[in-house]
C-alpha cells in the first residue's frame, strides 16, 4: 500500500472547549475502500472527532490530510486555512439530523453542491443529480419537498447529495440515530451498497450490526482516546480492554 | 357639509398626496432594504467592539422621536449652509422631500437591521453546517442558504415596519411634504370642513389592508416549501406600537 | 455652545426644561389613560358577546392603523368643533369653549396607547394558565380573589415587555403635540431655534434628552421585569 491509497489521515488531534478536553490526541488513516466504524459512549468524542476532519470543528492541535492537502493545527488556528474549502469539497457529509435545505426540493438539493462549489453546468448536474436519487431509491420523490419527506427518506436525499459531490471520503455522523426503528433499515442498506461499491467511509454509529458486518475496521473511543482498534469480528469477539468489553455488554 | 362633496371637490388633490405618500414609503423602505442585510450580518456576527458605532446608531434611532431626527436633517442642515453649499450638497438638503426621505430611510434602516438580525440568527444551523460540508463559500451559503430563510422568517415583522414607516410618513407634512396628511390639512385649512380628516383616515386604512393582502401573498410564496401553511402573523395593524 | 444652554436670561436652559416638565406631565397622565383603554378593549376582545367583540376589534384596528398624527389631529379639531358647537348651541354668540392641547393630547396618545395595549393585553390573558386558575377555586377562593391574586399579577409578567415598549412609543409620540402647539420639549426647542438660529444643535440637543429618556425608561423596565419574573425558571 502505497502512501497514495490514504484518503483521509488524522494525525494527533487534540480538542478541548474551554477546560474540558474532549479529544486527547487522536490519529487515524483511512484508505480506498476503507469502512471505519468509529464506537463510543455519548461524551467519548466520536461526533467531535469526525466533525474535526472536515473542520467544521476546529481542533486544538493536529494535523489532518485529504488527498494530499495538509492542514495543520497549532493552539487552534489552522496554518492553511486556504485548503479548508478544498478538503471539504472533497469529503462528503451525512448529518444525524439530515440537514436538508428546507427551501429547495430533493433534486434541489442534490444539485445545489456540484453547480454551487464545482461549477457543474446546470444539465449536467440535474443528470447527476436523477441519477443518484434513483439511486438511493428515490426517483418518484424528486420534486418534493424534504417537509413532505419521511426521516429514512430525507437521509437518503442526504446521501445522494454527499455522492453528488464525487468524494473521496464519506463522513457520516450517526446517520440513523434520529430515525425511527422503522426507517432505519432503508438508511443502512444504501450504506451497505455504497461500502460494497468501495466507497471510503467514516462512520459514527451506535448500530452494532453495521459496525459488526460491514466495517473493514473498528475504533473504539473511550474519554478522547482509542481505547481498542481493529478488525470487527476480531473486536467483538475477543474484545482486550475492560472499557470495550464493558460497552459492548452495555448495547447487547 | 356633506362629506362626499369635499371628496368631489378635492379628490384630484387627495389622490397626489396618496401617490406622495406611497412613494416616500416605498423609497424609504427600499433603501433600507439595500443597506439592512449588510447591517444586519454585522449584528449578528461581528464582535462587541466592531458592533459598537452600529449599536449605537441604532440605539438613536430608536430612542429619539421621528419628529426630531426630521427636524434635525431638514432644519438642522440650515445651520451649515455654507459648508453644504460649498460641497454642492445644499440643493439636496433644501428639498423637504429629500430630507423626509433620508430621516424615514435611516430610521427604517435602524430597525430593518434589527429584525433582519433576528431573521438571521433564526436559521437552522444545521442547514448551514450542510453547506459549509460541501465546501460552500462563506458568501455562498450567506447568499443561497442564511438570506432565503432570514427573509422567509424576518417577513411578517418587515410588513409591520413598513406599515409603521408609512404611518410616521406622514409626519413629512410638517416640514411641507404634500403627501395624504399634508394635503389634508391643506384642504382643511381653505373649508373647515371636519370629513376631510375623515377621507384621510380611510385612504390611511385601504392602504394598510391593501398591503397586508399583498404582503400575506408574499409570505405564502417564501413558504411553499413549508408543509403546513404557515401562521401568518402580518396582521392589520402592527402590533408593537407606533414608530414615534 | 454652553452659553445658550444654560440657566437665566442669557441661555435657553429655563425654557427648555419647562418644555420637559410639560413632556413628562403629559406622558404620566397618559399612561393611566391609555391602560384603562387597554383594558376597556382587551375585555372587549375577549367578550362572550359579539357585538362588543366587534366594537374591540373595529377600535383596536382603526386606532392601531392611523398614523399619529392624523389621530391627533382629529381629536383636536374634532373635539374643538364638537365643543363649540356645544358652546354656541348653549349660550349663541357666546364665547368658545376651548379644548386645551394638552387635553387634546392626553386624549389622541391615550387612545392609541390603548388600542395597541388592548392587543397586548389580550395576548398576555391568552397565555395564562388555566391550570392555576382551576387550583384557586378548588381551594375556595372567589371569583374576584382569583382575579387580582393570581390572574392578574400573571397577566402583568406577560404584559410588561409590549407595554414597557408602549411607554416608550409614547414618550417619543408627546413630540407630536408641539405642532398643535402645546409648550412641550420639542415646541420650546422649535422657539430657541427661531431665536437663535442654530436649528442643529438645538434640536440634537432635544434628541438626546429624549434619548436619554428612553434609556432611563428601558432601565427602569429591565428592573421591572427581573422582579416581575422572579422564580420563574427560563424554560
Amino acid at each position: 500500500m502505497t502512501q497514495a491509497d490514504i484518503i483521509v489521515k488524522a494525525e494527533d488531534i487534540c480538542k478541548s472547549f474551554g477546560d474540558h478536553e474532549v479529544l486527547k490526541g487522536i490519529s487515524l488513516e483511512a484508505r480506498q475502500g476503507d469502512v471505519i466504524s468509529i464506537l463510543g459512549s455519548s461524551g467519548s468524542g466520536k461526533s467531535t472527532f469526525l466533525r474535526c476532519l472536515n473542520f467544521l470543528e476546529t481542533p486544538t492541535s493536529g494535523k489532518v490530510t485529504v488527498h494530499g492537502k495538509e492542514i495543520l493545527v497549532r493552539d487552534g488556528k489552522p496554518q492553511n486555512a486556504r485548503h479548508i474549502e478544498t478538503v471539504r469539497s472533497r469529503l462528503g457529509m451525512v448529518f444525524q439530523q439530515f440537514n436538508l435545505w428546507s427551501h429547495r426540493t430533493a433534486l434541489e438539493n442534490v444539485m445545489e453542491g456540484p453547480i454551487q462549489v464545482k461549477r457543474t453546468p446546470k444539465a449536467e448536474a440535474r443528470a447527476i443529480a436523477e441519477a443518484l436519487l434513483d439511486r438511493v431509491g428515490l426517483q418518484d420523490r424528486m420534486q418534493m419537498y424534504p417537509s413532505q419527506l419521511s426521516g429514512g427518506q430525507q437521509q437518503r436525499v442526504a446521501i445522494a447529495r454527499a455522492l453528488a459531490m464525487e468524494p473521496d471520503a464519506i463522513l457520516f455522523d450517526e446517520p440513523t440515530s434520529a430515525l425511527d426503528p422503522e426507517l432505519v433499515g432503508e438508511v443502512l442498506k444504501v450504506m451497505q451498497s455504497l461500502a460494497s461499491e468501495g466507497r471510503t467511509m467514516i462512520v459514527v454509529t451506535h448500530e452494532m450490526a453495521f459496525a459488526r458486518e460491514v466495517s473493514s475496521e473498528v475504533v473504539f473511543l473511550h474519554e478522547g482516546r482509542i481505547a481498542e482498534q481493529g478488525p470487527p469480528e476480531q473486536m467483538f469477539t475477543h474484545p482486550k480492554t475492560e472499557e470495550f468489553q464493558r460497552f459492548i455488554a452495555k448495547v447487547k | 357639509m356633506n362629506p362626499l362633496d369635499i371628496l368631489i371637490q378635492y379628490w384630484p388633490r387627495l389622490l397626489d398626496g396618496t401617490l406622495m405618500t406611497i412613494k416616500l414609503t416605498f423609497l424609504g423602505a427600499l433603501i433600507a432594504a439595500i443597506f439592512s442585510p449588510m447591517f444586519a450580518l454585522i449584528r449578528a456576527n461581528a464582535s462587541p467592539v466592531a458592533q459598537a458605532p452600529l449599536r449605537f446608531y441604532i440605539s438613536f434611532m430608536r430612542g429619539t422621536p421621528i419628529l426630531g431626527q426630521l427636524f434635525l436633517i431638514y432644519y438642522g442642515s440650515g445651520q451649515f449652509r455654507p459648508f453644504l453649499q460649498e460641497w454642492g450638497l445644499w440643493t439636496f438638503f433644501r428639498d423637504p422631500f429629500n430630507c423626509a426621505l433620508l430621516a424615514f430611510a435611516l430610521n427604517s434602516t435602524a430597525y430593518q437591521t434589527e429584525i433582519l438580525r433576528g431573521g438571521i440568527m433564526g436559521v437552522a444551523r444545521g442547514e448551514v453546517e450542510a453547506a459549509k460540508a460541501i465546501g460552500m463559500r462563506r458568501v455562498k451559503i450567506l447568499r443561497r442558504v442564511v438570506f432565503p430563510h432570514a427573509y422567509r422568517i424576518a417577513w411578517p415583522a418587515l410588513g409591520n415596519e413598513i406599515i409603521l414607516l408609512m404611518k410616521a410618513s406622514a409626519l413629512a407634512s410638517v416640514v411641507t411634504v404634500f403627501d395624504i396628511m399634508g394635503r389634508t390639512r391643506q384642504i382643511f385649512s381653505r373649508s373647515f370642513d371636519f370629513s376631510v380628516y375623515l377621507w384621510a383616515a380611510l385612504i390611511y386604512l385601504c392602504i394598510t389592508a391593501i398591503f397586508v393582502l399583498l404582503w400575506r401573498q408574499g409570505e405564502r410564496m417564501l413558504s411553499r416549501h413549508i408543509g403546513s401553511p404557515s401562521n401568518s402573523r402580518t396582521i392589520i395593524t402592527p402590533p408593537e406600537g407606533p414608530k414615534a | 455652545m454652553f452659553e445658550i444652554l444654560s440657566f437665566g436670561d442669557a441661555g435657553w436652559g429655563d425654557e427648555i426644561l419647562a418644555g420637559l416638565a410639560i413632556t413628562v406631565q403629559l406622558a404620566i397622565v397618559t399612561l393611566p389613560v391609555g391602560l384603562l383603554i387597554g383594558f376597556a378593549a382587551a375585555f372587549a376582545s375577549m367578550s362572550r358577546n359579539r357585538a362588543l367583540r366587534a366594537v374591540g376589534f373595529g377600535y383596536t384596528t382603526i386606532m392601531r392603523g392611523l398614523p399619529e398624527i392624523l389621530t391627533l389631529f382629529v381629536v383636536y379639531n374634532g373635539v374643538g368643533l364638537l365643543l363649540n358647537k356645544t358652546a354656541q348651541w348653549w349660550s349663541p354668540g357666546g364665547d368658545n369653549i376651548e379644548f386645551s392641547p394638552f387635553a387634546a393630547g392626553v386624549t389622541a396618545l391615550g387612545m392609541v396607547f390603548g388600542a395597541f395595549a388592548g392587543e397586548v393585553l389580550r395576548g398576555a390573558f391568552n397565555s395564562l394558565d388555566e391550570g392555576q386558575m382551576e387550583a384557586g377555586r378548588a381551594i375556595g377562593m372567589t371569583p374576584r380573589q382569583i382575579f387580582f391574586r393570581i390572574r392578574l399579577p400573571q397577566v402583568w409578567r406577560f404584559a410588561l415587555p409590549g407595554l414597557g415598549n408602549l411607554w416608550i412609543n409614547m414618550l417619543k409620540d408627546t413630540a407630536l403635540v408641539s405642532i398643535i402647539a402645546l409648550d412641550d420639549l420639542m415646541r420650546m426647542t422649535k422657539v430657541a431655534v427661531g431665536v437663535t438660529k442654530q436649528p442643529f444643535t438645538f434640536y440634537l440637543f432635544a434628541c438626546l434628552i429624549y434619548w436619554a429618556m428612553c434609556v432611563l425608561s428601558e432601565i427602569v423596565l429591565a428592573q421591572m421585569e427581573r422582579r416581575a419574573n422572579r422564580g420563574i425558571r427560563r424554560a
